[in-house]
């Protein structure tokens, strides 16, 4: 209890030391995980903050929210947040989530993984879950390479790049994922850095709140591996050349916007529009074939 | 629990076993199917696609088999009885997530109906060269359950007991058919949905804050599942995990999670068992099949008892987990185990292994694209007997 200038005794905000001392973001967290496993100045790490604010902010029920990861360093998203979550093997996260949601509609279903799992292993699901427009906000973390093993070339790798499995540098086309998202049939589409915390946040409610199949690219820095091969010194630098070379562009014509080794890097909202889910699609669909004879699909029994 | 009666279609049916399949799923209470063309087994996806919508299933064609099984995982663990189906080169991509479902301990069922392999092999023509995968086909330590069929009716029934298995162990479960079984017509009866005993999923009831997505604690108890939405903020991953999901990478952990995934059926074998035995009492030969194999083999066995031989016959109707002491036992009163397979050997050295040397062991090979010759059948009766 203190004395306050009026005299009146005003307790103070200040937790006891029996009460724990809890981040506001700690009830969407498991911190008994706690350390993780990613190394410092990894940019996941604030990329999963930029979830969870997003999260926090498009006032989804907590548990109504899952999300699904495949494998790899961003793979290890899922283990970390209180959600229901699995961790799944590489490259299946988009059809271990397709069948999640559809089993049960009521879910919003995120997928956190990274570039190799979720368009080199996981390509051909990537594009066929948006094509079909399922329910699903797809979670990108781009870091140009597989970390997990080591750092190797993905196919998200620029052209001169170096990687343990490119040591003369990389001489393959990359893919631009905002481009192949559009051109797959994603509702929503959009790019950011790990610097750019508050937009993508704010991209992130977007994409929960939209039905259908959102993408969100977030360019990472990958310290220990793709920095460090390239001499592009650490994390810390990455967001330095992040903020120096990002191009915000809402609405950049997709074709547009690869990227090239060290190169400006165009971000912002590139898609959002309105467009059936697969499941209301269908609905809508056998219901106009078979009348009433079509009986919807209600989700699992209750218990 | 009785079926649902919406999903039961009661009445005197003359189908092929991939429709007696697709029916006995949707009676079992499968609701989703996730699953990807393939001849021989493409006709059981086509039923369900056209059955699902008048009751309430949800039907997925997916870009491939390796997304069909992952999906099924998915929606198994939405709360959903789950199944998908396949023929060889997509049950090779399908290895991938079976690993994923049995580490999960996932409940769902996948068929296989086989065809000749290796490779594209024999698209439209019969095997049963895939009952080693089936075993083994994933990486890593594991037992599974596997029924093999042999008529359109026990496609019916045994789709049941594979979803009712899959439920009670916590597993995924292999419906191994074969081409000849899938393809043949017969009369299948189905019964009314109160006369269907259909296992629910367990699921728990306790504490939010107690719950353990699974029990390493004795190898008969599974621990019950919870549904995804349900606000018990469950973790679950293909690492190797102690009984809150969460992973642990040591050797006393994995020693645990393994021998759990393991023991549950291996020390439950008889309980799963499914065998049909007729005159193995006295017989000096046992003709072990499966599959269509069992019906072409009673032609030898009744040409042979018209012989005067004494023969008696052990049907698998699960194949995995293997009835190793059953076989032990008659190995100990008969002098030969006949295998006829369409294959180049595979239950065959199951059988010669649980022997144990006491009783021969003859295979009766075939490679696959036809049923066996009854003679070859009956002359290795012959010799087993002499
Ligand atoms: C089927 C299969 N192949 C290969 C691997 C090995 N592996 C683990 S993670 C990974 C790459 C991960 O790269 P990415 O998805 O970009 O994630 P990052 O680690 O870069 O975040 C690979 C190849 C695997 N686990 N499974
Ligand atoms: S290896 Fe790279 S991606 Fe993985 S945790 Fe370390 S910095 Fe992050
Ligand atoms: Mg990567």
């Amino acid at each position: 209890m203190n004395k306050t200038a009026t005299g009146f005794t005003k307790k103070l905000d200040i937790p006891t030391p029996k009460e724990k001392l809890r981040h506001p973001m700690d009830r969407y967290l498991r911190t008994e995980r706690f350390p993780h496993i990613w190394c410092a100045t990894c940019g996941i790490g604030t990329i999963l903050t930029a979830f969870i604010s997003g999260l926090e902010k498009s006032g989804l029920e907590q548990e109504k929210v899952a999300v699904v990861s495949g494998i790899g360093c961003s793979g290890r998203a899922a283990g970390y947040l209180r959600l229901d979550s699995f961790h799944t093997t590489h490259g299946r996260a988009i059809p271990f989530a397709t069948g999640l949601a559809l089993g049960n509609p009521e879910l919003k279903v995120v997928v956190i993984s990274g570039d190799g799992d979720l368009v080199a292993i996981g390509g051909n699901h990537f594009i066929h879950a948006a094509r079909r427009n399922i329910d699903l906000t797809i979670i990108c973390i781009n870091n140009f390479n597989y970390a997990m093993t080591g750092g190797q070339a993905g196919p998200t790798t620029p052209i001169e790049a170096n990687a343990s499995t490119a040591p003369y540098g990389c001489y393959e086309f990359p893919f631009n994922l905002p481009y192949l998202a559009e051109s797959s049939g994603a509702v929503y589409v959009a790019r950011w850095t790990s610097l750019h915390i508050r937009r993508l946040a704010k991209s992130i409610t977007e994409a929960l709140l939209k039905p259908g199949f959102s993408f969100i690219e977030v360019i990472c820095p990958c310290s220990t591996l793709y920095a460090r091969r390239n001499r592009l010194g650490t994390g810390l630098d990455l967001m330095r050349f992040y903020h120096d070379n990002a191009l915000i562009k809402h609405g950049a014509d997709t074709r547009e916007i690869d990227i090239h080794y060290q190169d400006r890097i165009v971000v912002g909202k590139f898609i959002d529009k309105d467009k059936p889910t697969f499941l209301q699609k269908r609905d809508k669909f056998l219901r106009g074939k078979l009348g009433d004879k079509f009986v919807p699909y209600k989700g699992p029994q209750p218990i | 629990m009785e079926a649902d009666p919406i999903g039961v279609a009661t009445g005197n049916h003359y189908i092929d076993g991939d429709h007696a399949c697709a029916e006995g799923a949707i009676a079992a209470g499968c609701r989703f199917f996730a699953g990807y063309p393939i001849t021989p087994s493409t006709e059981v996806a086509e039923r369900i696609a056209e059955r699902f919508p008048k009751v309430g299933g949800l039907f997925i064609q997916m870009e491939d088999e390796l997304a069909s099984m992952a999906a099924i995982i998915g929606a198994a663990w939405s709360g959903s009885k789950a199944m998908t189906v396949t023929s060889g080169p997509g049950f090779s991509l399908m290895m991938e997530n079976l690993g994923l479902a049995t580490m999960l301990e996932t409940p769902c069922v996948l068929v296989n109906v086989q065809r000749g392999g290796p490779s594209t092999g024999l698209p439209t023509l019969t095997g049963q060269a895939d009952m080693m995968q089936a075993r083994w086909g994933s990486h890593g330590d594991y037992e599974i359950i596997a029924l093999s069929p042999n008529s359109p009716q026990e496609c019916f029934d045994l789709t049941v007991t594979a979803f009712n298995l899959a439920e009670t162990w916590r597993v995924p479960v292999l419906f191994m058919m074969d081409e000849c079984v899938g393809h043949m017509t017969e009369k299948v009866v189905i019964p009314e949905a109160k006369r269907l005993h259909v296992v629910p999923r367990k699921y728990y009831r306790g504490k939010k804050e107690s719950y353990r997505p699974f029990s390493f604690n004795g190898s008969a108890k599974t621990a019950p599942m919870v549904k995804t939405g349900d606000g018990y903020f469950i973790h679950v991953t293909g690492l190797t995990h102690d009984e809150r999901g969460y992973p642990v990478i040591n050797a006393e952990t994995q020693d645990k999670n393994v021998r759990h995934l393991v023991n549950k059926i291996r020390d439950n074998e008889e309980k799963i068992r499914l065998l049909e035995e007729d005159g193995v009492a006295d017989a000096d030969v046992i003709v072990i099949a499966y599959g269509i194999s069992s019906r072409v083999a009673l032609k030898a066995v009744n040409d042979a008892r018209n012989k005067g031989i004494k023969v008696g016959t052990l049907r698998l109707i699960t194949v995995w987990p293997f009835p190793e002491k059953r076989i032990r036992e008659l190995a100990a009163t008969t002098k030969a185990f006949v295998v006829p397979e369409i294959n180049m050997g595979q239950i065959a050295l199951e059988v010669e292994r649980a022997s144990r040397g006491r009783a021969k062991t003859l295979l009766v090979p075939h490679a696959g694209g036809w049923v066996h010759n009854p003679n070859d059948i009956l002359k290795a009766i012959e010799e087993g007997a002499a």
